[in-house]
């Protein structure tokens, strides 16, 4: 794996590499330099499976990190490329051509995230949700609680216990140990 | 908002624009004639459904509950993580055969419709379709706790929390997930009212119709389909 990185580090922009583990590694990438780095794993290097493509909702820091994870199966070697969006205009760069997955991957970014990728096939049309019109669900500013209270009706009678203090009142009164 | 301490507010109800197949047109025939579809009309009865009214006497309706409570036909449609109980429940281990219920793979068959766990959205509308192809008179069977107040979906933005205000239930069997025993007694309880005759939820859904209607379009927000799917 580091082999790979050391020679990839001369021509691209490469972050720190964070490895999980031997053969496990996340290393983040500019943006304009990603294609060229996952067409030269895939083709030079031998990844030539897509493992994922997923996001995370940075909101503090008002983006959007794309993971693209790539397998290499003859050396069991995974390498995960980080790749990070502005979260104003979310549009990333779509790589179905590269692996025609990823054009389902992307569909579903778009939904959960709204994170578009133009050029992808059927980038637009509705993937799991049906006629969503609130925000994409999986953004962190997209509040599940608030928004399920405010659709679906409520059960009366639903109560929640702390498990702490349901403890203590019906088995062990100085329960954690030593607590009174 | 209770437990919710942001100033989240869901986006206020927009329309969704009908697919372009379904919407109203006209279409020039192979002999060039000019004719008016409606997808969601032409091919659909428009009747809501009606009360199905009682035997003229007591005993002639009390031996039609012990027959109908004799042949619970269910529907194989599974939702969710209980449609798994039902294969043991089919097979020789549980065998619920011997009770005299059997699955069913159209809706046109059967009679019990058992919504077996959570319902997301999506799923909720082809349950409302199936119910409402199943002749009457039918019955709702309601699995586990995710159909009785949301169960751990209590917080999720695409599953429906109460079965009860889409469909009449008939009958709960509580659990997550319910055993197949716990399935076996909640068919032996559904008989038991259904002899009572107090099966009525296949009436209770005509009496109210408007109001089911008004529950399931306002979480359906694309609603492709004909009022009554009969």
């Amino acid at each position: 794996m580091r082999h790979i990185l050391y020679r990839l580090k001369d021509r691209y922009h490469l972050g720190t590499p964070v490895f999980q583990r031997d053969d496990l590694c996340f290393v983040t990438v500019k943006r304009f330099e990603l294609r060229a780095i996952l067409t030269e794993l895939r083709d030079v290097e031998g990844f030539t499976h897509l493992t994922l493509l997923t996001a995370v909702d940075w909101i503090e820091e008002q983006q959007f990190q794309l993971t693209y994870m790539v397998n290499n199966r003859v050396a069991n070697l995974t390498l995960a490329l980080r790749v990070m969006l502005d979260r104003e205009d979310a549009t990333g760069d779509t790589i179905h051509d590269l692996w025609p997955t990823a054009a389902t991957y992307q569909r579903e970014l778009r939904e959960m995230f709204g994170i578009t990728f133009p050029g992808s096939p059927r980038v637009d049309e509705e993937f799991i949700l049906e006629g969503w019109t609130d925000l994409p669900p999986y953004r962190r500013d997209f509040d599940t609680l608030a928004y399920s209270q405010q659709t679906y009706n409520d059960r009366p009678g639903r109560v929640t216990h702390d498990p702490k203090t349901h403890m203590q009142k019906t088995l062990y009164a100085d329960y954690p140990k030593g607590a009174k | 908002m209770k437990d919710v301490d942001d100033k989240f507010l869901k986006n206020p109800d927009t329309e969704v624009p009908l697919r372009e197949e379904l919407r109203p047109r006209k279409v020039t025939t192979p002999d060039g004639q000019e004719i008016d579809i409606d997808p969601l009309r032409d091919y659909f009865c428009e009747a809501k459904p009606k009360v199905h009214p009682k035997a003229y006497s007591k005993i002639v309706e009390d031996f039609y509950n012990w027959a109908r409570a004799n042949s619970l036909w269910i529907l194989g449609f599974g939702t969710g993580c209980g449609a798994i109980e039902m294969r043991p429940l089919m097979t020789p281990r549980f065998d619920a055969y011997r009770y005299g219920i059997q699955w069913r793979p159209t809706p046109r068959q059967a009679n019990l419709l058992v919504i077996s766990g959570y319902l997301s959205v999506k799923t909720l509308k082809r349950a409302i379709r199936a119910y409402e192809q199943m002749p009457q008179p039918k019955y709702v069977m309601g699995l586990g706790s995710c159909t009785i107040n949301g169960g751990m979906y209590w917080d999720s933005y695409n599953t429906i929390k109460r079965l009860d205000d889409y469909l009449p239930v008939d009958m709960y069997v509580a659990g997550c997930m319910p055993r197949p025993e716990a399935l076996l007694h909640g068919f032996m309880e559904l008989k038991r009212v259904i002899k009572e005759g107090k099966g009525e939820g296949a009436n209770l859904y005509a009496e109210n119709f408007d109001q089911y209607k008004a529950n399931q379009k306002a979480v359906i927000r694309d609603w492709d389909m004909p009022d009554y799917n009969w």
